[in-house]
């Protein structure tokens, strides 16, 4: 728990029409390969994603665990797994460390964005112990109580994928060290559905910049 | 955990195989409706155990699932499908979906089928689905193949009963054509078969749920003629 409320900040934020999450890249070095594979952002389906904060090395584990239970769902019953069951199996998982073998827990907080066709669009947030819940808003890792208390205050039932991103952006603004906000120090993805299927994205620097400058213009 | 089988076994099995064709299993889906039927006579070798067998078994509230092939089998893995539904619905809080609930019998069926304990038996599943309004119907063989179909059967009966159907089958069929077309298949089966079936249990599923549907006796039953 202590790893995670130090490791880089994660906001979750359910709109009408999808699902936004935002994270604070820790690493930013020039040395560092860009366009290799993301510490934060998952994709784990179609149809699910996820942003981990915590201990790395427990992180891939985690993810590649869901992305197998994923798709051994998918090969079982021919359709794309609920997200609950999904979510509720891993916590299972992460419970068992808790409680048996003397081994120590996995030390990584996660934040789920999925769809499903019962449910919509649903996010859900998960922490070591196994314990998870539904969420509209929330946030994990470091500053995650000062996130948490500008979410309940901005969030808004009715917000809109643009809504909802903008809001992240602040939010996450808010918790990170620095006081300026670079593309090159955010990653953003976003669940949301073209011609009935889900799609996941993850946004291109100059997309986030497009949401910086959307967000600076309305301040002023 | 699998183990080696002999090839006596194996070949025992293959034998074994053609039992499963003696049990008379029709389904078809028309407009909002899904129709199973099947003999309900319990044979052994050249007796009759039971004439009131029923081989048609309610899955839940919106499934059903004829089943033909060795009676314990039938027993045990209906009953294993039927269970495993149950849980789903109680860890998920819904019912899988026809397709869902189809696919995972398929599946249990083909992991079973390369170990020591395969099932023979036969299915014909048929549901149907709120969120989309609609009925769907599908073919498992107890070799795990499997087909979503407008109207099927196993065994034998479909060498006297598909060439019927293919002549006189219509998608959205109404319910009570549907019946009658099947009472027009049972009875070139009790015509036409050498295994004798004088009763047939059918049941329907449908937007109001699972029922059973009262046929005409043999006698009284009218096919349409050609």
């Amino acid at each position: 728990m202590e790893a995670i409320s130090h490791a880089g900040a994660c906001v979750g934020i359910l709109a009408t029409d999808g699902v936004v999450l935002a994270a604070e890249k820790r690493v930013t070095s020039k040395l560092l390969e860009p366009e290799m594979r993301s510490d934060k952002m998952f994709q784990v389906d179609d149809h699910i994603a996820c942003a981990v904060a915590g201990i790395t090395a427990d992180a891939n584990i985690l993810v590649n665990w869901i992305r197998r239970a994923a798709q051994q769902y998918t090969y079982n019953y021919q359709e794309p797994e609920p997200v609950e069951l999904l979510v509720r199996d891993l916590c299972d998982l992460k419970q068992g460390y808790t409680q048996y073998g003397g081994l120590r827990p996995f030390g990584v907080s996660f934040l789920y964005a999925g769809w499903d066709r019962r449910h919509n669009f649903q996010l859900y947030h998960s922490d070591p112990s196994g314990n998870y819940a539904g969420w509209k808003a929330t946030a994990i890792g470091n500053n995650n109580q000062a996130a948490q208390s500008l979410l309940k205050q901005e969030y808004k039932e009715e917000m809109d994928m643009e809504a909802a991103c903008k809001l992240a952006l602040q939010v996450i603004g808010k918790t990170m060290d620095s006081t300026n906000v670079q593309p090159e120090k955010l990653e953003f993805c976003t669940l949301t559905l073209e011609d009935g299927k889900p799609v996941y994205k993850e946004l291109s620097n100059e997309e986030v910049e497009a949401i910086i400058n959307s967000v600076e213009l309305k301040k002023e | 955990c699998r183990q080696e089988r002999s090839r006596e076994e194996l070949c025992v099995e293959g034998a074994a195989a053609h039992r499963n064709t003696m049990d008379c299993l029709i389904a078809l889906r028309g407009d909002g409706y899904v129709l199973v039927a099947a003999d309900t006579s319990f044979a052994r070798s050249i007796l009759v155990m039971k004439q009131d067998e029923d081989k048609i078994l309610e899955l839940d509230d919106t499934k059903i699932m004829g089943m033909s092939g060795e009676q314990g089998d039938r027993e045990q893995f209906g009953d294993y499908v039927k269970r495993n539904l149950a849980l789903t619905y109680y860890r998920t809080g819904e019912a899988l979906s026809t397709k869902a609930a189809a696919s995972w019998t398929r599946n249990s069926l083909a992991k079973a089928l390369r170990s020591r304990g395969s099932y023979q038996v036969n299915m014909l599943l048929g549901g149907y689905d709120a969120d989309v309004d609609k009925v769907s119907l599908y073919f498992i063989d107890y070799l795990a193949a499997m087909h979503e179909v407008p109207y099927a059967a196993h065994g034998y009966a479909g060498f006297l009963v598909l060439g019927l159907m293919d002549r006189l089958y219509k998608p959205d069929m109404s319910l009570d054509e549907g019946i009658a077309l099947m009472q027009a298949a049972i009875k070139q089966l009790q015509l036409r078969f050498l295994v004798n079936c004088p009763t047939f249990m059918v049941k329907v599923v449908d937007r109001a749920g699972v029922r059973e549907v009262q046929l005409g006796t043999a006698a009284a039953a009218d096919a349409p003629q050609q």
